[in-house]
């Protein structure tokens, strides 16, 4: 019963590891607002949702 | 009335000495040649008392003994072993399977009669 | 404001005082069994003692300067709580399996409970932990002179003296040691510090957003007006990734070093692993202490942005928090402010210290006292004093180590500088944890050297280019290299270059302390215990049930006494109940304890003084050691070696049994042979004893009858005479006989003529033909029949089969025929008889010894000894011949024996 999350959430890491660094942030840094650059908010945004999804996957897994 | 006593042996000579002794002392004597031999004069009227040897052929002594013992109307044949086998331990088997005495070869006549009479209660 | 420093100086001590209070009554709770930890929530809060000073005033500092360079520090451990419900699980359920007190304790109990390892990670933890503890001192000493500065009060502090970093860490040494030190027992979890932390948790996060928020709308009309103020003031490059100064690869190696850092730092390993109340926890925890370092970390540009724009510069940025406050007039928010950083500072300071303590007096201080036969250690009667001295000492080495590296390093260096130096340091603990619960195959040396490795990397690369930054050492052995080597710069090892020097150090410290790990153990044999504890820890769900690894003599007191000594009488007496009950029956002291007991007791030992030293305690009571190789074999990879043992097993039973078999087989023959002598010897007894008793009948009878007749007399006078005649013949046969079977027999061997001799026993046995009246035939050819052998001794052959057929032959018509001729090689000697001949089941029987013939047709016993075909056959087989019986063409037996031809020349030689 743990398994199926355990390795969801350790595909989820993979994926944050992913967004987190190099090349996906060399994609993001060519975003530009303007000429405010958006890194920071690209950052806490996937942050944000990599929480939200983790909650998901655990909590919804929980109430099995 | 004169005390029978069946001799039993397959030595020749030996049946002979001991016909000659028994006669010789009062008893009315017969004689068997072997353990087959005995248990059919056994068959008629049992005598007072065996003088058996061990060494046999067709049964030997200890099984003559045995099937005298086991009938009960031949409990009152007295029996005594005669053997040229002087070990202890075939001593002992004679006297656990019924045997009243147990005497080794070469014996003396004397004693020997001497015995018969004493177990047979003549004077 | 002169009475603002007074007032944070007053308030924080109530702080503490109120941490205090709160600690004992969770104890309490505790205690009472209604534990107020016991929720994913707390232990969540407590996860976050990760964030500290470097956090709480650092990351602004950073961000000032570098953007968003301050967020790998907490993306890494974002990923590690992904992996909470995977990998850190196995962990807690390893660590719980086996009363793990410390990072060092289970590195330590991993390969073989080695005290080498132990000590190792321990003096690696201390060491990574001193810059850290420092960093905790220098915010709180900045902050304090901060609050002077602004507020007033300097007069009032003069008199102390104007070192308030020394005056901090006495504090703190102080408050941690009446903290940390307590409990003996290091995994009777300190559940009242939990409650502390968790609440020291809440306090800086609820001060840094207060502080956040005061910044982002008090002090500006929001985050996008803030953005826009940034954006005029050119602080845009902040948001940008070039404004990080770091690489690609500087970026991914910080986030993997903090999610390494946020489980292997000595605090992190002791609220994730140690103090963990019930795995489940993990669960909830693998999202919500991503979320609490997500909600702290939301304010640290705005405030670091909003600094800049107000005139801050990057170099005062670590002082942000409490700096904006101050200058803004907002004194109690300030306070605040000032207390949140407290928080995270005594929060981490009491945590690391705790941890670091109990691995100093556990994993190195008391298994080498422990050794010290001089000391006697074992042999005292309570060591709980003496534990808890060495906790407090280490506790006060670590602060004053702090304040030491503060004083030579830290002013020169950022926070986060100096933080990411523990991060690297304990960061060396990675490759043999990870490979330890992953693959079997890691060993103690490979353990050993790897980090021994890394640790002198990590040295080398980042510990001493800090002492340059901070003037100790010269400019030039960074940037030329020792010697000039320019191979050798401390943060260009080996030309690897343009890389941010915490990353170099981690690049190259973790790949060469893994290459060893991996390598040494390929190359070196593990213990067997090591072996053990590799499959205990790696399959650690399989092998829940812990075996029994110590057999050997131990006497329930001398096991009791031992925990008296270490955990208290209370403790050790409720152990005691409970094995009792356990077994429905009181534990006597003179008892052997039995395997499971003195697990039980390592165990419970290991919960107070860790693995190493448990063990080495536990060993001076059981005497005959650990088990033995053979028996470690079964429990380790089960069915294989169980297999193997058993087929050995099997094969030495084979043998055993086929060794029986033959001892038997030779016993049996022994015995055969024995049973035959006696036999024989019974047999000749009775043989002789026969004729004996005839004769001596017959005497006596002669004797004691004086008046036989004549003829009787004469009678018994031949039977006398003819019984002594068999008698003499019997022990001639027997006699002969021996001499043969012994070797000893005198032959006289020269070339003959066998037909002479076949004629010479016809005359010698004239005598019982004639008596017998046997009509004889005899068929000899003419011609020379050369032979070699003994004369006398073939006459007796011949002699003895004559009157063996005579004795058989019918009386009368006995009818015997002699015939010698030659076939082949050699000469054939048959005497034939008419008598009642021999079945073919009697024909091997008839040349024993004492064989007697039945079916006897005289009347008279034969007169033969029973000995005289024996001989026959020993004497024809001396001379090369054989003896036999058949079928006879005149009806009866046949006697048969051959004589090998003499050669001519022989034959001529005669």
């Amino acid at each position: 019963m743990l398994d199926r999350p355990v390795a969801r959430l350790a595909a989820l890491a993979l994926v944050a590891l992913v967004l987190f660094n190099f090349p996906t942030l060399a994609v993001v840094e060519r975003i530009v607002a303007g000429d405010v650059p958006l890194l920071p908010f690209y950052l806490f945004g996937v942050w944000a949702v990599v929480i939200g999804a983790a909650a998901w996957l655990i909590e919804r897994q929980g109430e099995e | 009335m004169a005390k029978r006593v069946l001799v039993v042996d397959d030595e020749p000579n030996i049946v002979l000495s001991l016909e000659f002794l028994m006669r010789r002392a009062g008893f009315e004597v017969q004689v068997a040649r072997s353990g087959g031999e005995a248990l059919r004069a056994l068959e008629g009227e049992p005598p007072d008392l065996m003088l058996l040897d061990v060494m046999m052929p067709e049964f030997d002594g200890y099984e003559v003994c045995e099937r005298i013992r086991a009938k009960p109307e031949w409990r009152g044949t007295k029996i005594i072993m005669l053997t040229a086998r002087g070990r202890e331990a075939e001593r002992e088997r004679g006297l656990a399977l019924g045997a009243d005495a147990y005497v080794t070869k070469p014996f003396s006549t004397r004693e020997l009669v001497e015995q018969v009479k004493r177990m047979l209660d003549v004077g | 404001m002169g009475w603002l420093a007074p007032t944070a100086i007053l308030v924080s001590l109530l702080y503490l005082g109120l941490l205090f209070a709160l600690a004992s009554w969770g104890d309490r709770r505790a205690e009472a069994g209604r534990s107020v930890i016991a929720n994913p929530y707390v232990y969540t809060l407590s996860l976050a003692v990760y964030c500290t000073a470097w956090t709480y005033f650092g990351s602004v500092g950073v961000a000032a300067a570098q953007g968003a360079g301050f967020l790998p520090v907490y993306l890494g451990p974002t990923l590690l709580a992904l992996l909470f419900l995977g990998f850190v699980r196995k962990i807690l359920v390893i660590a719980k399996a086996y009363g793990i007190t410390s990072i060092a304790d289970f590195a330590s109990a991993r390969y073989g409970k080695s005290g080498a390892v132990a000590g190792l990670v321990t003096i690696v933890a201390l060491v990574g932990s001193i810059p850290y503890i420092s960093l905790q001192l220098k915010a709180v000493a900045t902050g304090v002179g901060l609050l002077i500065a602004h507020g007033g009060g300097q007069d009032v502090l003069a008199g102390i003296g104007a070192d308030t970093a020394l005056i901090v860490t006495v504090l703190l040494a102080a408050f941690s040691i009446l903290f940390g030190t307590r409990h003996i027992d290091a995994t009777e979890h300190h559940q009242g510090m939990v409650l502390a932390i968790a609440f020291e948790s809440i306090v800086k996060l609820f001060c840094f957003l207060a502080v956040g928020l005061f910044v982002t709308w008090g002090l500006f009309g929001g985050p996008f007006d803030l953005l826009a103020r940034a954006g005029e003031a050119g602080l845009s490059d902040r948001l940008a990734f070039t404004g990080t100064r770091l690489g690609a690869a500087d970026w991914f190696v910080l986030t993997l070093l903090s999610g390494l850092a946020a489980l292997l730092l000595p605090r992190q390993f002791q609220v994730v692993v140690i103090e963990n109340l019930d795995i489940a926890h993990l669960k909830r925890a693998s999202w919500l202490f991503p979320l609490y370092l997500f909600v702290i970390n939301l304010f640290v540009l705005p405030i670091a942005l909003g600094g800049l724009i107000l005139g801050g510069t990057v170099g005062e940025a670590d002082s942000f928090v409490l700096a904006l406050p101050l200058v803004h007039g907002q004194s109690w928010l300030a306070i605040f402010a000032f207390l949140g950083g407290l928080s995270a500072a005594t929060a981490m300071v009491i945590v690391e210290t705790v941890a670091v303590s109990t691995m100093i007096s556990n994993d190195l201080v008391m298994p080498i006292l422990l050794r010290m036969k001089g000391l006697g250690l074992a042999r005292k009667p309570d060591l709980t004093r003496l534990i808890l001295g060495v906790r407090r000492a280490g506790i006060l080495l670590a602060l004053l180590g702090g304040y030491l590296f503060f004083q030579g390093v830290g002013e020169a260096m950022g926070l986060v500088s100096i933080g990411y130096i523990a991060f690297a340091g304990v960061a060396q603990f990675a490759p043999l944890l990870v490979l330890g619960i992953a693959w079997k195959g890691a060993n103690r040396n490979g353990a050993v050297a790897g980090l021994l490795a890394g640790f002198l990397v990590w040295l080398y690369t980042l510990v001493l280019p800090s002492f340059v930054t901070a003037g100790m050492l010269p400019q030039s052995l960074v940037a030329e290299g020792p010697f000039g080597l320019d191979l050798l710069r401390p943060t260009a090892l080996f030309g690897l270059a343009g890389l941010n020097p915490v990353a170099h150090c981690a690049i190259w410290s973790l790949s060469v302390n893994t290459g060893l790990v991996v390598l040494v153990s390929l190359l070196t044999r593990p213990s067997d215990l090591e072996r053990l504890q590799a499959i205990l820890f790696v399959d650690v769900e399989q092998s829940r049930r812990t075996p029994r690894l110590w057999r050997g003599e131990a006497k329930v007191g001398a096991l009791e006494e031992l925990l008296v000594r270490f955990l208290g009488r209370p403790a050790a007496e409720a152990i005691w109940r409970e094995e009792a009950a356990r077994r429905g029956r009181p534990l006597g002291p003179e008892e052997p304890a039995d395997a499971r007991l003195v697990e039980r007791a390592e165990r419970q030992l290991a919960r107070a003084i860790g693995a190493a030293s448990a063990r080495a305690v536990v060993a001076s009571a059981v005497r005959g050691e650990t088990v033995g190789p053979d028996t470690l074999m079964e429990i380790l990879d089960e069915t294989q070696k169980v297999l193997e043992y058993s087929r050995r097993l099997e094969q030495k039973s084979h043998e055993l049994e086929a060794a029986t078999a033959e001892l038997r087989r030779a016993n049996e023959r022994l015995r055969e042979l024995d049973r035959l002598k006696d036999d024989f010897l019974a047999t000749v007894s009775h043989e002789l004893r026969t004729p004996l008793t005839s004769i001596r009948s017959f005497s006596e009878i002669l004797l004691d009858n004086p008046d036989l007749d004549a003829e009787e007399r004469a009678h018994f006078l031949r039977i006398i005479t003819s019984e002594s005649e068999r008698l003499t013949r019997l022990i001639n046969d027997v006699l002969d006989l021996s001499k043969i079977e012994s070797g000893r027999m005198d032959w006289q061997v020269a070339p003959a003529d066998l037909g002479e001799l076949v004629r010479a026993a016809i005359r010698a046995g004239q005598g019982i033909l004639t008596e017998r009246g046997v009509a004889l035939e005899v068929a000899i050819p003419a011609e020379p029949t050369p032979v070699v052998c003994d004369r006398d001794r073939i006459v007796q052959v011949v002699l003895n089969l004559l009157s063996n057929a005579c004795k058989f032959v019918p009386r009368p018509g006995g009818r015997v025929r002699v015939e010698l001729r030659r076939r082949g090689a050699v000469f054939e000697v048959r005497v034939e008889d008419n008598g009642p001949g021999v079945p073919p089941s009697q024909r091997e029987a008839v040349f024993e010894k004492f064989h007697q013939l039945t079916g006897d047709l005289n009347t008279q016993k034969p007169t033969g000894t029973g000995l005289g075909l024996t001989i026959s056959r020993q004497i024809v087989e001396r001379f090369g011949g054989r003896i036999w019986v058949e079928d006879s063409t005149l009806g009866g037996a046949a006697l048969c024996f051959t004589l090998p031809v003499a050669e001519e020349v022989a034959a001529l030689a005669a």
